[in-house]
């Protein structure tokens, strides 16, 4: 393997020094003046090393990657089970116990005693917690391996959820609630979700001091027991070390680790707001936030490809349609984008956006309309449609060009059940996109009447009255008041 | 416990320097550095891990050289950086010459009557205003076609994470590619930097001030950022703005770009490296070919105000609808100074991990904050900058406390020296970050770039290791005493002012 990438690197060498020697031997003036005129040599064969996958009798799956580039060795464990299995008011617990998990120590050693052990090795053990899943990982050089990852592994199996990081934890937590109204765009984010979710669906809810005061310890530990099993976890390893060396010591620790109950995740039904105009009323700002929102897909969808082509060539970067008419042609924004969303297991969000001064407001609001509006009369052309695929084609390399990369991509195939050769067939995929498949997927996906209408801003500035529009629903931000004793009276939690 | 702790570490520090040397030992032998006949200085560093390679441009001109009147021009270059050329993005570069000639004269004419302290004529100026909209007009009829033409060739010749950025103190210009298109990226960023066109100038202006407004005007922590950094710098032009003043940015021109280009944007102010996957001799001959075409030009005079001693407390406090936030500052010497790492290991001491000071303090011990650091190079480095601390208080607490118990933390750091165990982690530490930086082309050729630039030598970047390792009980305390004192402190509040008022009632907007 490594023989032949190397073999075929040096040809593409010998081509490139050909070529340097031919410009080389011409005049100044005889330099390229043009790009087209730069020769691109065919990109040498490139075929990263895969990680090895091992399971264990028990379920435990393990990726081994090595990379001898650097002396460190990381890991990550993804346990299966994440806040969307979290009862709605108990919202904000995958949050305290993402965090107390590791703060709160082992039984044997508190996270104090665990941070003086890892800081003195630069080393770094770390949790969380997402909607889908926890993570447990870590981070050391390789001589201190042995030491870091009996960390990891006494808080993978022993973890002690301490009161006293409970309540730092729960305390961070109001902080986060407290401050959730100072930045405009994370507003716009977090109530764009629940339009298109609903605000109490998992995932779009958001803590509240309510919530988060009912989180008790026993919370953690059950979570903890509920989910942490072998055979919930992918663990994912990537650094300096022998493959075979590595099983062993991993085999030995985890192999007489008993099976546990496996987590089926049910599937999560959103409950869209009805398509309308919504409001958040912000006097500190002079820009507004807009989000065009609706349900998009998942990459499980044979559309896939052809929506991954639109993205790229209606809102995706510097080349896209909505950063050329929004941006560069009429200066209204600095940000703008978006596409249809793909998520891995659930339904992702379609959603354009754009940041314009409140007296561009609804100007920007027609442009976006004017965009989705023009898609059948003056659908994505060929050219338009080759410059995404190029796009997407010629940086195909960069979503494996680390050995990093490789095991992050695998464990996501395993972690949601996709082949393992996904990333090999997206590339094919998107070969075969033609312009009519992209044009089926504009009108398919993209339903202007169907889609929720965001403003976070400052009405008093807007150039029309939101009334002007149709129905516009006020949306209220503000923060639910703590439950009494919680927080200190003082200037104010929230608004 | 103890005793086997302490071995653990002293072998692990031997290790750590062992393999920290030979990471010096292998960059010696894939770098290569060449400055070219112009000034213009290239790197090349072999990382033969994927047929790929990034670069970064390292122009040393920022937003301090913005001209008087002028804040934000370097930022606003940097955009036009991504506006082509006179081969790229036009349909006709000659006739669209002429073109902007007239934008530019019918600007000037617009800016002379709408800037008329007294005496303005307002149907004139509306009429001015129209000649100049009409002038843009005529000229985007050669771009419209080709807009963001050079974009489009990086990202259609799969070009990954292209991006620039403005700082105070210099301006970079980043993306990575395939490796099969080094000619032709060398191609592209050297003809960004001999044939850049100020073209689409206006409405790129609006997008910029798009960029104010976000950053600065509709968010609480960056418009006590702009505020506090211009209290604290009476005299150097590190108290104005990168991203400009609205004024300013309603102001300056496309001539006054191109004139900021062609004084600052000379060869001998550029660094350009490039790491990945090639045979330093055989890219090192295609770089020059084509970045050995800009000519040299003289160099500008690059002097600034210095700075004077600041001798009493400067506050800032703002108002806000927004949660509170305690930050402070005091002004140290710049990046050259033999302290640099003194306060390098100050900022780790008290801001890396669970086991810094201020987190245990603020966080874990008298829980008032949900986050407290201490960290330097506040707004620049480049120039006599801030060492700065904050915290964010918790629901119940307020920005006093937050200054209390800083202070208390760096009284503490005047007192009493430091244990062997907290210097032995901040140089082990220092060691592992560096080790942990070399493993990707954008980190290395960000880091070697910048190293080369501000040390002429890329060597320095693994010497800053050596330096901090020099560090002793004795600098922390010395340090800590001369440069955390009342009277050079400049302090900014965010106090919460109660929720926003009635939105129909107070119409209210910070800025145009």
């Amino acid at each position: 393997m490594r023989w032949t990438e190397k073999s075929a690197l040096y040809s593409f060498v010998a081509v490139l020094l050909f070529l340097t020697f031919l410009s080389g031997n011409v005049q100044l003036w005889a330099q390229a003046t043009n790009w087209k005129q730069i020769p691109i040599p065919k990109l040498p064969a490139f075929n990263p090393a895969q990680p090895k996958r091992i399971e264990l009798p028990n379920g435990m799956v393990i990726f081994l990657q090595e990379d001898h580039e650097l002396p460190t060795i990381e890991g990550t464990a993804r346990i299966r089970g994440g806040g969307r299995r979290v009862p709605a008011n108990k919202t904000g617990l995958i949050d305290v116990y993402g965090e107390v998990w590791r703060t709160g120590g082992t039984k044997s050693q508190t996270g104090d005693q665990l941070d003086d052990f890892l800081e003195r090795r630069a080393a770094k053990v770390e949790t969380d917690g997402a909607a889908d899943s926890t993570t447990i990982s870590f981070s050391c050089l390789k001589e201190d391996f042995d030491g870091v990852f009996r960390v990891f592994d006494d808080l993978l199996r022993n973890p002690e959820f301490r009161a006293d990081k409970i309540q730092i934890a729960q305390k961070g937590e109001y902080d986060a609630i407290s401050r959730r109204n100072d930045d405009p765009s994370q507003i716009a984010g977090r109530e764009a979700a629940k339009l298109v979710y609903g605000a109490n669906n998992p995932y779009a809810r958001v803590p509240e001091y309510a919530s988060v005061a009912s989180i008790t310890r026993q919370d953690l530990e059950e979570w903890h027991s509920t989910y942490v099993h072998p055979n919930n976890i992918i663990l994912g390893v990537v650094g300096d070390f022998d493959s075979a060396k590595m099983e062993s010591r991993l085999r030995e620790a985890f192999a007489s680790w008993a099976k546990g109950t496996a987590v089926k995740d049910s599937e999560i039904k959103p409950e869209p707001a009805k398509p309308a105009y919504y409001l958040v009323e912000k006097t500190d700002v002079n820009q507004s936030n807009i989000e065009m929102v609706a349900l998009g897909t998942t990459r499980r969808n044979p559309d896939y490809y052809a929506i991954s082509v639109f993205n790229e060539a209606f809102g995706g970067g510097f080349s896209s349609r909505l950063f050329s008419d929004i941006r560069t042609t009429k200066g209204l924004a600095y940000a703008v984008g978006g596409g249809v969303g793909t998520s891995w297991d659930h339904d992702g969000m379609l959603r354009l956006m754009v940041s314009t001064k409140s007296a561009t407001t609804f100007e920007s609001i027609q442009a976006l309309d004017q965009e989705i509006a023009g898609l059948p009369k003056n659908p994505l052309s060929e050219d338009e449609i080759k410059r995404a695929k190029d796009a997407i084609l010629n940086s195909f390399v960069f979503r494996f060009d680390s050995p990093e990369k490789v095991l992050r991509e695998k464990m996501a195939y395993e972690f949601y059940g996709y082949p393992l050769d996904f990333l090999e067939n997206f590339q094919k995929q998107i070969e075969k996109v033609t312009q009519a498949d992209v044009a089926r997927v504009a009108a398919k996906y993209l339903h202007r009447d169907q889609m929720a209408v965001l403003v976070v801003g400052n009405s008093s500035e807007f150039d029309n009255q939101p009334a002007s529009l149709g129905p516009v629903n006020k949306l209220d931000i503000t923060i639910p008041a703590p439950p009494p004793g919680i927080v200190p009276e003082q200037g104010g939690p929230g608004q | 416990m103890k005793s086997r702790v302490t071995l653990t570490f002293v072998v692990c520090f031997v290790l750590c320097s062992l393999s920290f040397s030979q990471d010096l030992a292998s960059f010696e032998k894939r770098t290569t550095v060449k400055k070219l006949a112009n000034g213009l200085t290239v790197i090349v560093c072999e990382r033969r891990e994927a047929p790929v390679f990034s670069f970064f441009t390292h122009v040393d001109a920022g937003s301090v050289q913005d001209p008087m009147g002028k804040t934000g021009l370097a930022h606003m270059f940097e955009h036009m950086a991504f506006k082509g050329t006179d081969t790229i993005g036009t349909r006709d570069y000659a006739d669209e010459k002429v073109a902007l000639a007239k934008v530019e004269d019918a600007y000037a004419a617009y800016l002379a009557e709408r800037d008329k302290p007294v005496g303005r004529d307002e149907q004139k100026l509306k009429q001015l205003e129209q000649a100049w909209r009409d002038a843009i007009s005529a000229s985007d009829k050669f771009s419209a076609p080709y807009n963001n033409e050079f974009g489009k060739i990086v990202e259609s010749e799969g070009g990954e994470g292209m991006n620039a950025f403005t700082k105070l103190d210099e301006t970079g210009y980043h993306y990575s590619f395939p490796i099969n298109r080094l000619e032709l990226w060398a191609y592209l960023e050297s003809e960004r930097f001999l044939h850049p066109v100020m073209r689409q100038f206006y409405k790129e202006r609006n997008v910029v001030i798009e960029e104010r407004r976000m950053s600065v005007d509709s968010n609480p922590i960056g418009r006590l950022l702009e505020q506090f950094t211009e209290e604290a710098f009476a005299a150097h032009p590190y108290h104005r703005p990168t991203i400009g003043w609205i004024s300013d940015l309603n102001s300056f021109s496309a001539t006054d770009a191109q004139h900021f280009f062609d004084t600052y944007y000379i060869p001998s102010n550029m660094v350009v490296t490039v790491v990945g996957d090639f045979k330093a001799s055989e890219a090192m001959p295609v770089i020059e070919k084509y970045f050995a075409r800009i000519p040299s030009r003289p160099k500008p005079d690059e002097r600034t105000t210095t700075e004077p001693p600041q001798n009493s407390e400067r506050r800032v406090v703002l108002h806000e609808q927004s949660q509170p936030l305690y930050l402070e500052g005091y002004h140290r010497p710049d990046y050259r100074s033999p302290d640099d790492q003194v306060y390098d290991a100050i900022a780790d001491l008290l801001s890396n991990g669970r086991t810094s000071r201020l987190y245990r303090a603020l966080v874990r011990d008298k829980q008032i904050a949900s986050d407290s650091e201490g960290f330097t190079g506040l707004p620049g480095n480049k120039y006599p900058h801030l060492f700065a601390f904050y915290a964010l208080p918790i629901p119940g607490h307020k920005p006093e406390e937050m200054a209390d118990a800083i202070h208390a933390e760096i009284e503490r750091l005047k007192k009493e020296d430091i244990s062997d165990e907290e210097l032995k982690m901040i140089k082990t530490r220092a060691k592992a970050n560096l080790i942990r930086s070399l493993g990707s082309n954008e980190g290395l050729a960000f880091a070697l770039g910048l190293n080369q630039a501000r040390y002429d030598d890329w060597r320095e970047l693994f010497r800053s290791v050596d330096r901090i390792e020099k560090v002793t009980k004795a600098d922390i305390r010395r340090v800590a005493n001369q440069t955390f004192v009342p009277g050079n402190r400049t302090v900014g509040i965010i106090e919460f002012s109660g929720p926003p008022p009635d939105a129909a009632a107070a119409p209210q907007g910070g800025g145009q």
